[in-house]
């Protein structure tokens, strides 16, 4: 195995090394001035007409270049300065509208059903609805159908309680907010809060017996909650929130989905069983430009947008590379 | 007896399930809410099995030196470190007062979890951008009629979820800019699609649900 990943090892650690050491000298966050920026984009801009040149010429590029400039367009943009604003989509305007139309005091359900590798576009959307929510005095029960879910929880209420509008509110557990924790039984555990939340969620994170819980008292079952919110990347999550809690018990969701997972969500949307939806980076960029809650995800859409461009362009020289190969044919 | 025990539970679990979604009442009711707490049970269960499934398959791999057997050392490792720190969180927050949560910022389950699980996992996902990128370079070519309307919908699509797509069009009345010809397409056609594959795959699952309610479909319980 040395043998065979030996080299890729080492450059690697060379690599691994070289950035600790430049973020050991320079403890600020790197950046490019505007000027310096736009330089990289109009290099990296040259360096695709080349790569299109190449293939007119007959030379088609190997996958690692694809790669290559993959990595470069998605790693560049943290270090520029540039700040992009996007508009806000109906889909997501139609989740912060729901939100938004709680009096303070309404009980949300939160239902964090992701885990890490889905973090980078569910966790912005999260910690931009918690410093919100937290904002407008909403009463949030957190739940999680993912065992790391409640975890991630965790994290969006650290990052919202760092705020100092959130801080000086003084909010307590317990009676501002709750961490139910996870439940295994995917869709089970749904429909049967339908019928009791005490049954599925018996006590807290923190052992605390479901009776004790003062922001529980008088919530049975969904028609005690006003909101569901649910973050989501795969099963058991949206889908089944609107084929249970929507069809059967009538509840309004609300849902952040990753970009893989949003599209097959828009017949749910469109027919109104789904409150709003917020889809992948652009979604959480959108969503935190409507909450005015300003995070990664906004930092994150330059990046976005530069692997978009890319990958157009690397589609636009596939083609190319395609009907130069037909042309030599029929000659 | 072993196929038929199984053959009944599974038909009156069925027809309790079917029968308590249009009549939510005692009996029916009380016996939907028993049969989903049986099922966490079961689904807790099936969460230890799989971990230790995983655990067998990983010293079987070990013990008869298999392609890679060094790898999962670090399965083995990584498992029982976690399990160890998160029992020992767990059983600690036990005895503090108020309780504490082994998920807790500040404990080692919570410094495992951020500092070492959530970037490796995220790495993983991660490289999905890449093989995302070279598929779209050799998949999205216009090779036919229908090739081609999947390469202009991905194109399009994919222009108009970021902000260089409006940027590009700005010179159009709202509207009519990337960003619009998108959600159109999102909107009408994709969502017309996902319509017919959601019914088509729901009527599936009813016909095949039926099947193994009435004990005509038996493949599940062999094995």
């Amino acid at each position: 195995m040395l043998k065979k990943y030996g080299f890729a090892i080492v450059m690697f650690l060379i690599c691994l090394v070289a950035l600790v050491r430049t973020f050991m000298a320079e403890p600020d966050p790197l950046a490019f001035s505007p000027v310096v920026s736009y330089i990289v984009i109009g290099l990296l801009a040259l360096a695709m007409i080349a790569v299109l040149i190449l293939t007119i010429k007959g030379i088609f590029v190997e996958r690692r270049w694809v790669f290559l400039f993959v990595g470069v367009a998605l790693v560049l943009p943290y270090f520029m300065s540039i700040t992009l604003k996007t508009k806000v989509s109906p889909e997501v305007q139609g989740l912060f509208n729901g939100v938004n139309a709680l009096p303070p005091g309404s009980k949300v359900l939160v239902a964090f059903d992701y885990d890490p590798p889905s973090a980078p576009e569910l966790q912005p959307m999260a910690d931009a609805f918690m410093a919100f929510a937290f904002k407008r005095d909403l009463k949030l029960i957190i739940i999680g159908l993912w065992p790391q879910g409640p975890q991630q929880a965790n994290l969006s209420i650290t990052r919202a309680m760092a705020e100092p509008e959130v801080a000086a509110k003084n909010l307590r557990y317990g009676t501002d907010y709750v961490n139910l924790g996870f439940q295994s039984g995917n869709e089970f555990v749904i429909q049967s809060m339908g019928t009791s939340f005490r049954s599925m969620f018996p006590r807290d994170i923190y052992n605390t017996p479901y009776d004790e819980i003062p922001l529980l008292r008088g919530v049975e079952n969904f028609s005690n909650v006003d909101f569901v919110v649910n973050w989501s990347s795969g099963y058991p999550g949206t889908k089944e929130w609107v084929q249970i809690a929507v069809d059967r018990f009538r509840v309004k969701v609300g849902a952040g989905n990753t970009a893989v997972q949003a599209p097959e969500m828009y017949p749910y949307l469109n027919a109104g069983q789904l409150t709003g939806l917020a889809g992948g980076m652009t979604g959480a960029a959108e969503f935190e430009m409507a909450t005015n809650e300003y995070g990664r995800a906004t930092v994150a859409l330059l990046s976005q947008l530069f692997s978009h461009a890319v990958v157009i362009a690397f589609i636009i020289i596939g083609n190319v590379a395609l009907f130069l190969g037909k042309e030599k044919k029929t000659r | 007896m072993k196929r038929e025990v199984p053959i009944i539970i599974t038909l009156v679990v069925g027809i309790v399930f079917i029968l308590s979604y249009f009549i939510p009442h005692a009996p029916f009711g009380e016996l939907e809410t028993f049969y989903n707490e049986w099922f966490s049970i079961v689904a807790s269960f099936a969460i230890w099995l799989g971990a230790l499934n995983l655990m067998k398959l990983s010293f079987i791999r070990i013990s008869r030196k298999q392609h890679d057997w060094q790898l999962s050392w670090v399965i083995v490792i990584c498992f029982l470190v976690i399990v160890a720190v998160g029992f020992y969180d767990g059983y600690a927050g036990l005895s503090n007062n108020p309780q504490t949560s082994f998920r807790d910022p500040g404990t080692n389950f919570d410094w495992l979890y951020t500092y070492i699980y959530t970037p490796l996992s995220s790495t993983m996902f991660a490289i999905l951008a890449f093989f995302v990128a070279s598929a779209s370079y050799r998949a999205f070519r216009a090779r036919n009629t229908a090739a081609t309307l999947l390469l202009l919908a991905g194109f399009l699509v994919m222009l108009g979820r970021v902000p260089l797509g409006d940027i590009l069009t700005s010179y159009l009345p709202e509207g009519w800019r990337a960003s619009d010809w998108a959600s159109w397409i999102m909107n009408f056609p994709h969502t017309a699609g996902q319509r017919a594959i959601k019914i088509g795959v729901a009527l599936g699952i009813v016909s095949t649900s039926l099947r193994i309610i009435l004990g005509i479909e038996r493949s599940h319980l062999e094995g």
